[in-house]
């Protein structure tokens, strides 16, 4: 559907996009995660054709973006960052605009307009001006002007950003449901989103992809250690020691934790090791009373943090 | 064309949904119809040049103040970036909002016809003359707000556009005034720049071709400006 050829993207002497190549199929939910600044947004603005590469080519269905602007623009649909919309006018007008400018012929319009707000969820907004709406109608507006043409690939950017928890779930959701039939690009620097709706992730930090698999495969790039959690009733002689020297640990923090009477104790294990059995076992052999016990697994947090740092 | 067409109808509303329409016609008309009137009065002549002189120098405030919103606060809102992921070309949206603006000024300028309406009843008012004197005047508005289009396409600042535009409108107002003060080769040449200079000639009742086609091409050659303008930034 999308493919991205040794993209290079300069701002005067400052590089965006560095050389990143990248095909998007169809029916991918493609998630573009990245710091702030990483690239994400501009490379999301030269497959809209807002923004030309500085070098290298980007077409989508076949049509180059530079080339062919009006055939790209006719299968994407955008939804900028800050969902900017015109605060003057009315949701439906401006709809209806967008759907005439998308050449949804007359007679269908009105009808397509009441189906995608009902998908979309604006029905009541309808006959408000832009301006009066808060930021989560604002957000689905956007959505809506982006899917009225029924367009085969949705670019979103950063599109749960200032939503309040209820509505990034229901954002989530629709995300998934048009991403069974269309293929989504969508940028975030939030990663518990990537993991909710994503079925390929690509991680891009300083203008270069640094990861790209699905969500699973970079869990398991993973070389953080596998933690459990121990927490005791009171005070124990020695506890640190006798965790020490339980099979394949490697380490053992104690975190004292303020509003808590008893230390939490940190138990690091190399990957795929669960010692939570043997854990149990020695605070029975040593009678100690144990109030809690969780594992810890490694997250795309880690794995983010651990490609884009350095 | 259909762009055209609907980005078109989209600015005209959005001119008379908000106030900028009604402040515009109402202010140009207050001001042209109490500097008329008193040039009028005293010249007590059943003719309405005086209007016509007093317009060309009403338009270099008025057209910057109609243009200055059509891309620099598309600019600066971001509207820019939705609006360039239509399938819609830089000179759909530029020709769109320019139509828009020039259906304006002519709206303004067509409410000063009832002055004519009232002189006639008072005198012999010779129809020729007023009526080369619209045509004219709306040639010339219309070269003036392609300049005031293109310096709302350079910038994401609409104080910026509108004194830059204001200054372009004035340079080429004041082009054939200066020409005593020019080298005598390029008299000729700067005269034939000057938007004032045809539209006097027209406002004479002579409408003559060469004009019309100085218009048009210099309102051409503005909107390939601006339009490069607008190309230019997708390069940044």
């Amino acid at each position: 559907m999308i493919s991205i050829t040794n993209l290079t993207k300069k701002y005067g002497p400052v590089t965006a996009v560095d050389n990143i190549s990248l095909e998007v199929k169809k029916g991918e939910i493609l998630g573009f995660l990245g710091p702030n600044g990483a690239g994400k947004t501009t490379t999301l603005k030269v497959i809209t054709g807002y923004l030309s590469p500085t070098t290298g080519q980007v077409s989508v269905k076949g049509a180059d973006t530079l080339k062919d602007p009006q055939t790209v623009k006719r299968s994407i649909g955008y939804v900028p960052e800050s969902f900017p919309l015109y605060e003057d006018m009315m949701v439906y007008d401006y709809l209806a605009w967008v759907a005439e400018i998308r050449e949804i012929p007359a007679e269908k319009r009105a009808a397509r307009i009441r189906e995608i707000a009902d998908v979309c969820g604006i029905v009541q907004v309808m006959h408000k001006d832009i301006s009066e709406l808060s930021r989560g109608y604002r957000q689905r507006v956007g959505l809506a002007q982006a899917m009225i043409h029924d367009p085969d690939i949705l670019l979103l950017d950063e599109p749960t950003s200032g939503l309040d928890p209820n509505q990034i779930v229901e954002i989530r959701n629709l995300i998934k449901k048009i991403g069974q039939e269309k293929t989504v690009i969508l940028s975030t620097h939030i990663l518990p989103e990537v993991q909710a709706t994503c079925t390929r992730v690509i991680i891009i930090n300083k203008g270069k992809i640094v990861a790209d698999g699905t969500p699973e495969e970079l869990l398991s790039k993973s070389t953080a250690a596998n933690r459990v959690h121990l927490q005791f009733a009171e005070h124990y002689d020695a506890i640190a020691d006798n965790l020490r020297r339980v099979d394949f640990v490697d380490n053992v923090i104690k975190v004292e934790k303020a509003g808590e009477r008893q230390p939490v104790y940190v138990v690091e294990t190399k990957k795929d090791r669960d010692i939570r059995a043997k854990l149990f076992q020695l605070a029975v052999s040593k009678n100690w009373t144990l109030l809690e016990m969780h594992s810890e697994t490694a997250s795309l947090e880690d794995v983010f943090h651990q490609l884009t740092t350095n | 064309m259909k762009y055209i067409w609907s980005i078109y109808k989209k600015e005209l509303r959005s001119y008379f949904n908000s106030p900028v329409a009604y402040i515009v016609s109402t202010v140009f008309l207050l001001l042209s119809g109490w500097m008329f009137f008193q040039q009028f009065f005293l010249m007590g002549q059943a003719s309405m040049r005086a209007l016509f002189g007093i317009m060309p120098m009403l338009f270099i405030f008025f057209s910057p103040a109609i243009t200055m919103r059509l891309l620099a606060e598309e600019k600066k809102t971001g509207t820019i970036e939705l609006l360039m992921s239509l399938p819609v070309r830089n000179i759909d949206i530029l020709m769109g909002k320019y139509l828009a603006a020039l259906s304006l000024l002519v709206i303004t300028v067509l409410l000063t016809v009832p002055y004519g309406l009232v002189i006639s009843f008072i005198g012999p008012l010779d129809w020729g003359p007023v009526i080369g004197g619209y045509i004219g005047i709306v040639f010339l508005g219309a070269g003036y707000l392609a300049l005031g289009m293109l310096t709302s396409t350079a910038t994401s600042n609409q104080i910026i556009a509108f004194i830059l535009g204001l200054a372009l409108c004035f340079v080429f107002f004041i082009m054939d005034k200066i020409l005593p003060f020019l080298p005598d080769f390029s008299v000729t040449f700067f005269q034939y720049l000057s938007l004032d200079y045809h539209f006097n000639n027209i406002a004479r009742g002579v409408i003559d071709t060469r004009d019309v086609i100085f218009y048009l091409s210099f309102i051409a050659g503005t909107m390939t400006i601006s339009s490069f303008a607008m190309e230019s930034e997708t390069w940044r």
